[in-house]
C-alpha cells in the first residue's frame, strides 16, 4: 500500500515533468483511435456497393498501417519513458540507500506506468471520441456522400483495439523498466548527474572538410533525384540518394555544429551580446551529443513533409483530373481477332473468345441483351490498329540510346495505331483537338509524361514509320496531349494517328465504343448504370467476350475511394511521424533540464533578470527545433519534386494547396510541442534560486 | 563619509505565527569602502540569511540595507536585478561558473549583459586576469582548471564589473589549504591594489584572517567584532580563535 501511495504520490508531484509525455500519450491514443474509427463513421456514408468495397479496402489497409504506427509509438514511449527514468536516478537512488529492494522499486515503477497509462487512455479516448466526430465531416467529403443527418459515434471495435494496442505497448514499457531498474547501480544513481560534461572544439579544417563532403553528398543526393531522374530506371536506384541523403544529413549536422561555433566567437561584437555566448554554447554542446537524434528526427520530418503533402496532392489532383480525362458516361472495349496462340495456355482468354473476337463490338453487346439504341447517346465508336510495330521500332535510331538508360522497360509491345477520321470524330466528343494530316504524316499522342519525354526525342529525330513501303513522317515534334481510354490518370502511353487510307488493310486489334446515357437526371443515369454494371457482368455471354466497359461512375468512385485511401494513410503515418519527432526532440530538451537548470541559476545569481533569461531559453529551444526543421524543409523541396515526377500520372498542377495543408499541419503540432517544451522549461527554470 | 553597506535593524522571521524562527534579530553594522570585512558564525547564526539579504536573493521582515546610500529593501523586479547585476559581486562556495564556456567568456558574461562593448570588455578581462593570476587559464573550460583556478576566475567574474560590493559566500570552503591560501592572498591584493570593497562570509578562522575586519554572528545578532589593526596575521587569528572558543559549540566543531 506504501508503494502505491508513493507512486501516486510522484505522478503529482512530477506531473509538470510529465506533461510532454503524457500530452504524448494522449495525442497517439487519440490519433490511433480516430484512424481505426473510421469505418464506424463510413457506414452511414450513403454510397454504392463498389465504394463500400474500396472502403473495406482502406480500412484494411488502415490496420494494417495501425501495426505499423504502434511499433512507431512502441518506441516512442519506450523511449520517453527511459528519459524520464534517468531524470528521477537520483529518487531511485535514495530509495535503495534506505533499503528498499529493487523489486519493490519496479512495484512503483510498475504502478506509475499503470496510472499514467490508465489516465492517458482514458483521456485520450475522449479526445478521440471527440475528433472523431470531426472525421466523419472529413469522411463524407473524401467519399463525396451527403452526410445525411450528424449523429455521434463511437466505435466500440477501434476502442478495445487501442486499448489492446496500447496495453501491450505499456505492458513492454513496464518490463522494459523492471530490466532498467534491475540493472542499475547504486553509485550510478547517485553520481549520474555528477558526470562533467567534455565541450570539444571540433577542428574547423575537418569541420570544415566534413562539410564540404556532407554538402556535396547531398547536392549529389538532390541532383540523382532531379535532373537525374531519368537515369533512375531501376528501383533499387533510389537507395543511393537516400544513403548518401542520410549520411550527408548526418555529416552537416555534425561539421555545423562546430562550425556554427567557431564561426560566431570570431564575431566577437555578436557573441558577447547579452546572453548570445550561453546560448550558442547551449545549443553546440548540445548539438555536439545528439547529432545523431537530430538527424533521425530531421529525416523523420522530412518524410512526414513528403508522405503529406504528396497524399494531400494526390487527392487533389486525382479529382481534378476526371473532369478531363473521364468526358463520357460508357465506354466499351473489346480485344479483336483473337489468334489461337494467344488463347492457348492464357489464363486471360478462354478459348470461346476466338468466335466473339471476330464479331463487332455492338454484335456482342446485344448478345448481352444491351439495348443500344435504347440506353445510350451522343454513340462514338473507333478501332485501334496493330501493324505489327512496337515501341522499339517506333524509337527508331533513338532506341539504342533509351534502352542504355532504362533497360527495365519493356520495348515490344504493340503500338496502337488509329484513323484520323475515326480520331477526330471521338476527339469532337472528347473534347479534345482536332487534327489533319498530309498523307505522309503521323501524330502520336500521349499524356504520360515520363514517355512522352522519350517519344518526343524520337520525334525531333524524324524517325519514320513503314507501312507496306510507305513511308511516314511526324507532322510535329512533340507528343500531343490526349488519350483513348477513360482514366482517372494521366497514363496514356501514347498512340499514333495516321491518314485513314494507311490503315484501311490492316488487322484491328482493339475495337471500342464511347458514350454518353440517354437519360434524363441523376436517377435514370443510375439505373443504366446499375444495368451496366450488375446486368451485363452477370450474363452468361459475359464469359465468352473480352467485352470490357467502364463508366464516369465507377471510375469517380474508385478515384474518390484510392484519394481518400492515400490521403488517410498519408494523414495517420504523417501525424505519427510528426509527433514522435517532435516528442523526441521535446523530451531530449526537458532531460537536459536539470543540467539547464543549474545554468540558469549560476546565471540569475549572477543577476541576469528572468526577461534575458526567457530570451535566451526561447531562443535556445527555437533554435533546437528549428534546426532539423530548416533542413527538413530543403530536403523537402527536393523530395516532393522527386514525389512529384513519380506520381506525375497523377498530375501535379494541385501542388500548393496540399503544401499549405502540411504546413498548417507542422505548425500546429511541431509549434505546439515547442510551445510546451519552452513553457514547461521555464517553468523548471522558475523554480527558486 | 556614507557607508557603502549600512545595515540598519534588520529582522528576518522564517515559519508562521505559531513557530517563528528569528534567523536575524535586530542586526545592524556598516562597511566603509575599501574594508574587506569577514562574518563568522556557526551554522544557524544567521550568516547565510544576511548574505542572501544583501544580495536580493531573501528578502528582511524588517529594516533596512542600504547600499551606496540606495535602500535595496524597496527594490523590485527587474530594478532588482539591475542592482545585483551593476553593484554587487559574487564569489560562491561552488564557484557558479557555466561549464559550457571558457574561463574568458564566463568572466565576459558579467560584462555582456550589462551591454559592454566588446572591445572593453577584452581590456577589462585581461587587466582582471592579470591581478588574479589567471591568464594562462583562460581559454580553458572549468573541468580544466583545478578548485583554486576555478574560484580565481569567479573572483575576476566578480570584480570586473567595478562592483560598490563583493560578496563571498564561503569561497574557501571547497578549496584545499594551499589554494585557500593564494585566493585569500589575491583577495588582499584585489583590496590594497583596486580599492576593492570585500565582504566575506565564513566559518573558517583562518579564513577569517586574511580580512581586516572580524564580525562574530551568534543567533542573528552581532556577538562581537575587533579590527585587525596593526596585528600580524597570525596574531589576529590567535584573537579569532579566542573568541571562536568563547563563542564555543559549533563554531568550534567546525574548525
Amino acid at each position: 500500500m506504501m508503494l502505491f501511495k508513493l507512486s501516486l504520490k510522484n505522478i503529482k508531484k512530477s506531473f509538470k515533468d510529465y506533461t510532454i509525455y503524457f500530452f504524448t500519450l494522449i495525442l497517439g491514443v487519440a490519433i490511433f483511435y480516430v484512424f481505426n474509427a473510421i469505418d464506424s463513421q463510413t457506414i452511414l456514408l450513403d454510397v454504392t456497393r463498389d465504394t463500400r468495397e474500396l472502403i473495406k479496402l482502406m480500412i484494411n489497409m488502415l490496420s494494417g498501417v495501425s501495426v505499423f504506427v504502434s511499433f512507431i509509438l512502441g518506441f516512442l514511449i519506450i523511449y520517453a519513458s527511459r528519459f524520464l527514468m534517468k531524470r528521477r536516478n537520483k529518487e531511485f537512488g535514495i530509495y535503495l540507500t534506505l533499503g528498499m529492494s529493487k523489486r519493490k522499486i519496479s512495484m512503483i515503477l510498475f504502478f506509475e506506468t499503470f496510472f499514467i497509462g490508465l489516465l492517458s487512455l482514458i483521456v485520450g479516448l475522449l479526445v478521440g471520441v471527440l475528433i472523431s466526430q470531426f472525421m466523419s465531416l472529413l469522411v463524407a467529403n473524401m467519399f463525396e456522400a451527403d452526410l445525411t443527418e450528424f449523429t455521434f459515434t463511437f466505435s466500440n471495435s477501434a476502442c478495445i483495439k487501442t486499448l489492446i494496442y496500447f496495453g501491450i505497448m505499456y505492458l513492454l514499457v513496464m518490463i522494459f523498466n523492471t530490466i532498467n531498474v534491475s540493472k542499475c547501480k547504486l553509485i550510478d544513481l547517485l553520481h549520474g548527474s555528477k558526470r562533467s560534461e567534455q565541450v570539444k572544439l571540433k577542428n574547423p579544417i575537418f569541420c570544415t572538410l566534413l562539410f564540404m563532403v556532407g554538402a556535396g553528398m547531398l547536392g549529389y543526393a538532390y541532383y540523382l533525384v532531379t535532373i537525374g531522374f531519368e537515369e533512375l530506371s531501376n528501383a533499387s536506384d533510389i537507395f543511393l540518394p537516400i544513403i548518401l541523403g542520410t549520411l550527408s544529413t548526418f555529416l552537416l549536422f555534425w561539421s555545423l555544429s562546430g562550425l556554427l561555433l567557431i564561426l560566431v566567437t570570431h564575431m566577437k561584437k555578436f557573441y558577447y551580446k547579452a546572453l548570445n555566448s550561453f546560448t550558442l554554447r547551449q545549443i553546440s554542446s548540445k548539438i555536439n551529443t545528439t547529432v545523431f537524434s537530430m538527424s533521425i528526427i530531421c529525416l523523420m520530418l522530412f518524410i512526414t513533409i513528403c508522405v503529406l503533402s504528396s497524399a494531400l496532392s494526390i487527392k487533389n489532383s486525382m479529382t481534378a483530373n476526371l473532369k478531363t480525362l473521364v468526358p463520357m458516361d460508357v465506354q466499351f472495349m473489346k480485344t479483336r481477332y483473337l489468334r489461337e496462340e494467344q488463347v492457348e495456355g492464357s489464363t486471360r482468354y478462354d478459348p470461346n473468345m476466338i468466335a466473339d473476337s471476330n464479331i463487332s463490338l455492338r454484335e456482342t453487346l446485344t448478345f448481352l441483351d444491351f439495348d443500344i439504341e435504347t440506353n445510350l447517346r451522343d454513340i462514338v465508336e473507333l478501332d485501334i490498329y496493330d501493324i505489327g510495330l512496337t515501341l522499339q521500332d517506333t524509337l527508331g535510331s533513338y532506341y539504342e540510346e533509351v534502352y542504355k538508360k532504362f533497360p527495365f522497360m519493356t520495348y515490344d509491345t504493340e503500338e496502337y495505331f488509329i484513323k484520323l477520321s475515326d480520331y477526330n470524330r471521338m476527339a469532337r466528343l472528347f473534347g479534345l483537338e482536332e487534327y489533319t494530316l498530309k498523307d505522309d504524316e503521323y501524330i502520336i499522342v500521349a499524356d504520360y509524361k515520363e514517355l512522352a519525354v522519350i517519344r518526343n526525342e524520337a520525334l525531333k529525330r524524324n524517325v519514320p514509320i513503314v507501312i507496306k513501303n510507305e513511308k511516314y513522317y511526324p507532322k510535329y515534334e512533340k507528343c500531343k496531349d490526349g488519350f483513348l481510354f477513360m482514366n482517372s490518370t494521366h497514363s496514356n502511353s501514347g498512340f499514333f494517328i495516321l491518314p485513314d487510307k494507311a490503315l484501311n488493310e490492316e488487322r484491328i486489334l482493339i475495337s471500342m465504343m464511347s458514350a454518353n446515357y440517354k437519360a434524363n437526371g441523376e436517377v435514370e443515369k443510375k439505373q443504366i448504370e446499375e444495368h451496366i454494371t450488375t446486368e451485363l457482368e452477370n450474363h452468361p455471354y459475359s464469359l465468352m467476350t473480352t467485352l470490357k466497359g467502364s463508366t464516369k461512375i465507377k471510375l469517380y468512385e474508385t478515384s474518390v475511394g484510392l484519394g481518400a485511401m492515400v490521403t488517410f494513410i498519408g494523414l495517420y503515418l504523417g501525424i505519427i511521424f510528426l509527433i514522435s519527432s517532435a516528442a523526441i526532440l521535446a523530451l531530449k530538451e526537458l532531460s537536459e533540464s536539470t543540467d539547464n537548470k543549474d545554468r540558469f541559476i549560476c546565471l540569475k545569481r549572477i543577476g541576469v533578470d528572468d526577461k534575458m533569461l526567457h530570451q535566451a531559453l526561447f531562443r535556445q529551444i527555437g533554435i533546437f527545433f528549428l534546426f532539423p526543421l530548416l533542413l527538413a524543409m530543403i530536403h523537402s523541396i527536393f523530395g516532393i519534386l522527386f514525389c512529384n515526377r513519380l506520381l506525375s500520372v497523377f498530375g501535379s498542377d494541385e501542388l500548393l494547396p496540399s503544401i499549405i495543408m502540411t504546413a498548417t499541419f507542422i505548425v500546429a503540432i511541431y509549434g505546439g510541442y515547442f510551445l510546451l517544451t519552452y513553457f514547461c522549461s521555464k517553468n523548471m527554470i522558475r523554480e527558486k534560486i | 563619509m556614507e557607508p557603502i553597506l549600512k545595515i540598519d535593524k534588520i529582522e528576518k522571521y522564517y515559519g508562521s505565527r505559531s513557530s517563528l524562527t528569528k534567523a536575524i534579530d535586530n542586526l545592524s553594522f556598516s562597511v566603509e569602502k575599501g574594508e574587506f570585512v569577514a562574518i563568522m558564525g556557526a551554522s544557524g547564526s544567521g550568516k547565510t540569511t544576511l548574505l542572501n539579504c544583501i544580495s536580493t536573493i531573501d528578502r528582511v521582515t524588517s529594516g533596512h540595507i542600504y547600499v551606496g546610500g540606495e535602500d535595496i529593501t524597496k527594490l523590485k523586479g527587474s530594478s532588482l536585478n539591475r542592482f545585483r547585476r551593476e553593484e554587487l559581486g559574487f564569489i560562491f562556495q561552488d564557484f557558479n561558473l557555466l561549464d559550457t564556456l571558457t574561463a574568458y567568456e564566463n568572466i565576459a558574461l558579467a560584462l555582456s549583459i550589462q551591454n559592454v562593448k566588446v572591445k572593453e570588455i577584452d581590456a577589462r578581462i585581461k587587466k582582471a586576469a592579470e591581478e588574479l593570476d589567471i591568464k594562462n587559464v583562460l581559454n580553458k573550460y572549468p573541468y580544466q582548471m583545478s578548485g583554486g583556478q576555478k574560484q580565481r576566475v569567479a573572483s575576476a567574474r566578480a570584480i570586473i564589473t567595478n562592483p560598490k560590493l563583493v560578496l563571498a559566500d564561503e569561497p574557501t570552503g571547497a578549496l584545499d589549504s594551499k589554494s585557500a591560501k593564494m585566493l585569500l592572498e589575491r583577495f588582499n591584493h584585489l583590496n590594497a591594489a583596486l580599492d576593492a570593497t570585500i565582504l566575506m562570509v565564513t566559518h573558517d578562522a583562518f579564513t577569517a584572517s586574511y580580512a581586516k575586519r572580524v564580525i562574530f554572528i551568534k543567533d542573528g545578532k552581532v556577538f562581537n567584532e575587533f579590527e585587525r589593526g596593526d596585528n600580524t596575521r597570525k596574531e589576529f587569528f590567535d584573537k579569532i580563535i579566542d573568541v571562536v572558543t568563547l563563542l564555543g559549540g559549533d563554531l568550534n566543531d567546525a574548525l
